[in-house]
């Protein structure tokens, strides 16, 4: 065993990729010497050169709509949109393009974006956003959203195997931490299978991207008080394991759904709404989702940690819920 | 070519005006390229009749949705196809009957896709803008103005990466050409010398908007030297200029030196879409646009070449109508889609 952090897993993911299929190849904005916004291409220029690991002027529709154009033609890109709020640029190409080819033509478009997105390093509302509920209604891409350097390898190796477009979503506080993993990389992963990170019986805590270790600590707190509550990381959003959510639901009778990201509109309301299809005889009490207030997401440090769900605020939620507080 | 058509060249399409670094339609009669001019004009007629049926069809309410034609136009989709060399592909526009047909696309099953039946080239799934054959070299119009460009670009990436002699042709009009994402490409296609070539087809309206209140500079191909990509403009009703033209820039961007941007102004005749009653320009410039249509022209140079004499185009014209009719059947009696069928195939 060993340790290692979410960033160097990507890393190792990528490098991996790169020598076993010579389809792949990188593409982003300053991916090449500078490594990545967030450094998890660095050093792979290096090894793979310029034009594996291609560095592309600040144009995130035409790079998007490239790497579409390459994947149907056979390559299998692997982009990278440097924040995620960025990637309203390349809407277009993402939604009326890479999600339709193989519905209407039967054409394979394995590609993969990946977007490190998220709050808490008060970066400001346009470099601080969660904006998967743009694509999950949009049938035809795949949404991916792992809470683990395990799950973000695992998870990335699926996703650069298959021949559907991934949105990869990394969650920016995830990217310093460090797990204990093995010295070779896990298995691929299949998508749509979400992951028990903690067992109980009184509450169900519905969580994914970087919200996972908030909930988990949520969890870990409420543990002495008596609330024994059980940990769900959806891992993929589309597709979406909502058996393993409804089964927990019928456990504990009672769920919270966790969300980086505004309230009304989001992708808590569509999980809410698949458990009362469900189980709604096995509520105990109204599903309750916990967000960010409808606002965009403020720079000030303070104003910022009032916006986003953390430990502390699922904890109060979750024990509210289970009648404890 | 004669004094006679180089006038008519440089007066096509009023709202393209002729670019005043002169023109690139030096066109040369003898070609080693796949199509010949009889060839071509038996494509020209197969889109012009097509596009004509369309518009019956619709009038008679006998297909639905929507759908642009390019009556006018046939000249630059064949003159372009006619260039083109086995394993170079094409991207089109939501006007794109015309350049899939140029490629030898059946027009029976491009017909059923119009008549939503399951024998039509998306099984009835795209309609009249979402079609493709990559097996011709099609891949694909597009419903958004101008989508298809960095796709163009990313077919050129993946045969440049490969080291493919591929060479892709990237249709899009005047309209598109206002994209931002039209610009974003051309910059990275120069940057990284993509095997591509802008093909912009300057019919003089972008819907009801004439390029005149459209374009704020009105010579489209200035715009490449921005970019430091060589350009080229010529008479898109030209059919051997075009398809002269068209080789040039295949040849520049197959020696790896990068893109070019080449203009076709023609004219579209027929509206923007069903609905379009035209009353954003004067009848009598779609009059005098009538004369300076593709088919007549090339036909006058038949005869004029004795490549083909009045009887032998008048068995053309019957050969391609009866084509057409054939194709209508074919669509008209093909089965409908499996409706249980509808959700699946969203992934691969």
């Amino acid at each position: 065993m060993r340790t290692a952090t979410y960033t160097q897993l990507l890393r190792e993911t990528l490098e991996a990729a790169l020598r076993r299929d010579p389809r792949i190849f990188l593409m982003g904005e300053d991916i090449g010497v500078y490594g990545g916004a967030f450094g998890v291409t660095r050093g792979l220029l290096k090894e793979f050169g310029a034009i594996r690991v291609r560095d592309t002027p600040i144009s995130e529709q035409a790079l998007v709509g490239v790497a579409i154009g390459a994947a149907a033609a056979g390559s299998r890109p692997v982009v990278e949109i440097m924040f995620m709020d960025f990637v309203t640029l390349a809407v277009d190409q993402l939604v009326n393009m890479a999600a339709k080819l193989h519905y209407i033509y039967g054409l394979r478009c394995p590609l993969v974006v990946r977007m490190p997105h998220g709050g808490g390093r008060g970066y400001g509302a346009t470099h601080s956003q969660s904006l998967e509920r743009l694509f999950t209604g949009v049938p035809g891409l795949q949404i991916v959203a792992p809470a683990t350097a395990l799950d973000a390898s695992a998870l990335l190796q699926t996703a650069l195997q298959g021949s559907n477009p991934v949105l990869f979503l990394e969650h920016k506080l995830l990217y310093p931490m460090r797990w204990e993993v093995p010295e070779e990389l896990p298995a691929p992963q299949s998508f749509g299978q979400a992951r028990i990170v903690r067992e109980g019986a009184q509450v169900t805590i519905v969580a994914w991207s970087g919200m996972v270790p908030q909930a988990e600590r949520a969890a870990e707190a409420l543990a002495p008080e008596g609330v024994q509550a059980e940990v769900i990381d959806l891992r993929t959003l589309a597709p979406l394991d909502t058996d393993t959510v409804v089964t927990s639901v019928r456990k504990t009778g009672r769920v919270l759904i966790v969300e980086e990201g505004p309230r009304t509109g989001g992708f808590a309301a569509e999980i809410a709404c698949r458990i009362f299809d469900a189980a709604y005889d096995s509520l105990d009490a109204p599903i309750r989702r916990l967000a960010c207030p409808d606002c965009p997401i403020p720079a000030a440090k303070k104003l910022e940690a009032a916006c986003l769900p953390n430990a502390a605020t699922i904890a109060d939620a979750a024990r509210e819920l289970a009648g404890k507080a | 070519m004669t004094a006679g058509r180089a006038v008519i060249q440089h007066t096509a399409g009023p709202a393209a005006p002729p670019d005043p670094r002169g023109d690139a339609t030096a066109s040369p009669l003898t070609t080693k390229h796949r199509m010949d001019l009889l060839t071509c004009h038996t494509r020209m007629l197969t889109i012009r009749f097509f596009e004509e049926a369309v518009e019956r069809l619709f009038h008679e309410g006998r297909i639905g949705g929507t759908a642009h034609t390019c009556i006018g136009q046939e000249a630059v989709a064949v003159g372009v196809a006619a260039a083109l060399q086995s394993g170079d592909a094409v991207t089109s526009t939501h006007r794109g009957h015309g350049h899939f047909l140029a490629l030898g696309a059946d027009p029976c099953r491009l017909m059923a896709e119009l008549f939503g039946r399951a024998t039509g080239y998306s099984r009835g799934r795209g309609g009249s803008q979402m079609m493709m054959d990559t097996s011709l070299g099609f891949y694909g119009a597009n419903g958004i103005t101008g989508g298809s460009i960095p796709f163009a670009a990313g077919l050129a990436l993946d045969a440049q990466m490969r080291g493919m002699q591929r060479v892709v042709v990237c249709f899009f009009g005047d309209g598109a050409a206002n994209q931002g994402v039209c610009h974003e490409t051309m910059n990275l296609a120069a940057l990284w010398k993509l095997p591509l070539v802008f093909l912009c087809e300057n019919n003089g309206y972008a819907m009801s908007t004439s390029v005149q209140r459209g374009l704020a500079h009105p010579h489209m191909i200035d715009r490449a030297a921005a970019y430091g990509i060589p350009s080229a403009s010529v008479d898109g009703n030209d059919l051997p200029a075009v398809q002269h033209a068209t080789a040039n820039a295949l040849q520049h961007a197959r020696s790896n030196k990068g893109p070019m941007l080449l203009e076709c102004r023609t004219y579209r005749l027929s509206g923007h879409s069903r609905g379009d009653k035209r009353e954003y320009r004067h009848m009598h410039e779609e009059s005098e646009a009538w004369k300076r249509e593709p088919i007549q022209r090339l036909e006058a140079l038949l005869v004029e070449q004795k490549l083909a004499d009045a009887a032998t185009l008048t068995t053309h014209r019957a050969a391609a109508q009866q084509r057409i009719e054939a194709a209508i059947q074919f669509a008209d009696v093909s089965p409908l889609p499996d409706v249980n069928t509808v959700a699946e195939g969203v992934f691969a």
